[in-house]
């Protein structure tokens, strides 16, 4: 057993990750960070709606999507890619709704006709078509987040750069419709009979999943992305129920996991992507310790009560 | 191990750039070319190597294809027999949650003795399995969040670990370590003597535990608390059942993979309960489905020399359900759309006649034929309109036009058609005001919709009840049971409005 741990290197493993490496570990933590933090203010709105279930699906059946693009364009450029996981993020909501709607099959079956076939779908085009790029079956379901190389005359490495902004993009949405957001969330009639569409908003929502998801799917594969997805939004929202608080901590809480899982993986000596989730989901421990804890009578906080 | 794996797989390529390109996508096709792709990574070899694959594979006569058949076969036995109680009870994503959760299990019981030793990694996953389900009980029952959120996140996080601890045996100088990767997509042809071993001792205890807990089973996927009530051990058959779907998931991995499981779970008795009602045929046609499913999957990763079958398997699940969902006798999407259409038809029809009806009652009988701008003015609507009715009249043998397509006349049939539907109208109406004491103003519109659905038994029972009446509330003659069935005095007087 014991030659399952790589020796421990305090200097290594700690140290030099922030003095003399940084120019590869600073980007894969920040890469870590990036995706985290995207995946856990979508994951917030998914948690409240109910859906976390509906982005494990969508994390499965992007994969043919980014097939299908790379069978049509000949390349996974960025745009094709966007289109194939958009594309393939809202024919799986439409089947699942069609599916359950229009046959006496329950949702929670309709999810999962609807992913797994698409998953499969999408791995058999991958090994029979297109195993050259960068798709290949360890990719969908370890991730990667090394190799992130800065070109000689980029300011940072391209995957980064697509992921900055994919995070600016749904910071932007998520400040811009809060209000929209908050509503169809939590009152869809409401929202309808205030003039929010709940139906667009909701389309809207599965679009930017998508993209998201695809953007992060190279570097953390299709499932570990559930994880990001759903850890950092279920740990803050343990911990408070303003919808603003939880965001802020999420983004805390992805931070915390990208430093974390940094000197996890170097520890363990093993894939960064699974050890940011594993320090997410130690924390996400530690939180629901904490919110258990607080509702016992002799921890019980005063404003505790003002929560409810 | 990533670069091995790269190298293996990425052979077709040059075969897809020259034919593939804007391939359309489509699960049909990719079967159809599986075969080509493997013949075009041959080589010179074209046609006769499918054949040969296939003959090789229908002939059984390679010793490990035999054995990955077999335990094909006993896991969609095991998958469909489970899954049929568990779709009902709507917990397919459970068996998604305990298929990618059992993966640091795996990796422990292959730690145990550094081997694919299937019995340890039985027991490994089986007790993560079940810690994973304990976890989602207790996030649900000591937190806000919801059920989906507690699986999702157990799912995952797990899976990490798991990720992690196969990532760590990876790097390990020592051990066997051949056959781990192949628990991601499955492989059928790496099950050997053990494993197959284990799949007919779970499919056996399966079998048994559904054939003697059968109505336990059926009282606690449908209702809980009447079993309860009748003594039967609800909770105790809930966690054998919970166990033995740890046992089905792992068993089965080998074959289907961590990622895929749950679609033989899910996907067979789905597809059952499409075509069934009653939960022992669910449970059987699952089964055999099950069965199917994955023999196919088998087939076809064969053919593809030795792709995973897991993919294969599920996409051959997807193409029976999608049939059944399409076509299923009595819950099809296309037949019941078919059924609603023509029944629709029928009303319409139903619903010209009547209105021709009324207005021959209208000239007490006397005249033949009625005048399309009639029917136009009763029922306020165009006469282009009419004309199309009319068309489907005289289509079903309802009714003729006269030659210059203006005039209307009652075939026998139609005639007859025409009175059961009165009579259904005047009966019902009757019915709610001397029976239901229903106002006479209120009845028409109920009245409007039952007349095409009332068969003959309940239109006898009703003139029973009501004791062979003449007249509606609305003072209207009711036609009678002998013009219904084509012995009507007016018919032989000559007097009926249709045309001979």
């Amino acid at each position: 057993m014991t030659s399952l741990l790589p020796l421990f290197d305090f200097e290594r493993m700690i140290v030099a990750p922030w003095t003399t490496a940084l120019d590869t570990y600073g980007w894969m933590t920040l890469m870590a960070f990036l995706v985290t933090a995207t995946c856990g203010l979508i994951g917030n709105y998914l948690i409240l709606r109910r859906m976390a279930l509906v982005g494990d699906a969508i994390s499965h059946s992007v994969l043919p999507g980014l097939a299908a693009a790379y069978l049509v364009s000949g390349s996974l450029t960025l745009p094709a890619m966007i289109i194939g996981a958009v594309g393939a993020g809202l024919l799986t909501t439409f089947l699942i709704e069609f599916l359950h709607t229009r046959s006496r099959i329950k949702a929670d079956a309709a999810i999962g006709i609807t992913f797994c076939s698409l998953f499969a779908l999408g791995v058999v085009m991958i090994n029979l078509f297109a195993s050259k790029v960068h798709l290949d079956a360890e990719c969908v379901l370890y991730g990667e987040l090394s190799y992130l190389a800065r070109g000689s005359n980029e300011l940072m490495p391209q995957q980064v750069l697509v992921m900055a902004c994919v995070a600016a993009l749904v910071a932007l949405l998520v400040i811009f419709f809060y209000k929209e957001l908050l509503l169809t969330s939590f009152d869809a009639l409401l929202a309808g009979s205030q003039g929010f569409r709940p139906g667009m908003v909701h389309l809207v929502l599965m679009g930017v999943l998508s993209v998201v998801i695809v953007a992060a799917f190279e570097s953390v594969g299709a499932i570990l992305v559930i994880a990001m997805l759903i850890l950092p939004g279920a740990t803050a929202q343990l911990l408070s129920t303003r919808l603003k608080v939880c965001l802020w901590l999420s983004v805390l809480h992805a931070a915390l996991s990208a430093i974390g899982g940094l000197h996890l993986s170097l520890i363990l000596g093993c894939s960064m992507a699974a050890c940011v989730v594993v320090t997410g989901t130690l924390l996400f421990g530690v939180a629901w310790l904490f919110s258990i804890l607080r509702h016992l009578p002799p921890f019980r906080l005063p404003e505790s009560h003002a929560m409810h | 191990m990533n670069e091995s794996n790269t190298a293996e797989i990425g052979k077709p390529q040059s075969f897809m750039n020259r034919n593939l390109c804007g391939f359309p996508i489509s699960a049909v096709l990719l079967f159809l070319t599986a075969p080509v792709c493997h013949a075009a990574r041959i080589g010179d070899l074209t046609d006769t190597s499918v054949t040969e694959q296939a003959l090789r594979f229908f002939t059984f006569s390679d010793a490990s294809l035999r054995m990955a058949l077999i335990g094909c076969i006993l896991l969609g036995l095991n998958c469909g027999l489970l899954g049929g109680f568990i779709v009902v009870r709507r917990l397919s994503l459970v068996g998604d949650t305990l298929s990618h959760a059992v993966l640091p299990g795996i990796a422990l019981g292959f730690l145990w003795n550094m081997t694919k030793d299937p019995v340890a990694i039985l027991i490994g996953a089986t007790l993560v399995g079940g810690l994973s389900m304990l976890t989602v009980n207790a996030i649900t029952r000591t937190t806000r969040l919801k059920e989906d959120a507690a699986m999702g996140l157990v799912l995952s996080s797990f899976y990490a670990v798991g990720v992690c601890l196969i990532g760590m045996i990876q790097k390990l100088p020592t051990g066997n370590k051949s056959g781990i990767d192949k628990f991601l997509f499955g492989q059928a042809a790496a099950l050997n003597g053990g494993d197959i071993a284990l799949l007919s001792v779970t499919a056996t205890v399966t079998l048994l535990f559904v054939i003697v807990g059968y109505r336990g089973l059926l009282t606690l996927s449908f209702h809980r608390a009447f079993g309860e009530s009748l003594g039967i051990p609800v909770n105790l058959l809930h966690h054998a059942m919970m166990l033995l779907t740890a046992f089905a998931v792992v068993t089965a991995m080998q074959a289907v993979g961590v990622v895929l499981v749950s679609a033989m779970l899910i996907i067979p008795p789905a597809t059952a309960c499409l075509l069934t009602d009653r939960m022992h045929r669910v449970l059987l046609l699952s089964a055999l489905i099950g069965m199917s499913t994955a023999a196919l999957g088998a087939f076809f990763s064969f053919l593809g020399n030795n792709l995973p079958t897991g993919p294969f398997m599920v996409l051959a699940g997807a193409g029976i359900f999608t049939v059944a969902f399409l076509f299923s006798p009595r819950q099809g999407w296309l037949t019941r759309l078919w059924r609603q259409r023509s029944q629709s038809e029928r009303i319409g029809r139903e619903n010209t006649l009547k209105a021709m009806y009324h207005i021959a009652e209208r000239r007490e009988f006397r005249e033949e034929g009625i005048s399309l701008l009639e029917l136009a003015e009763l029922r306020r609507e165009p006469i282009e309109i009419e004309r199309v009715n009319a068309e489907k009249l005289v289509h079903q043998r309802f009714a003729t036009l006269s030659d210059d397509g203006s005039m209307l006349h009652f075939t026998p049939a139609g005639w007859r058609k025409a009175c059961a539907v009165v009579r259904n109208h005047r009966l019902w109406e009757l019915y709610l005001t001397n029976v239901m004491q229903y106002g006479a103003d209120h009845v028409h519109d109920d009245a409007e919709k039952i007349e095409h659905v009332l068969g003959e038994d309940t239109v006898r029972q009703l003139e029973r009840r009501l004791d062979f009446p003449q007249i509606d509330p609305h003072g209207k003659a009711i036609p009678g049971a002998r013009e219904v069935h084509g012995m009507a005095d007016r018919a032989q007087a000559g007097s009926t409005g249709y045309n001979r």
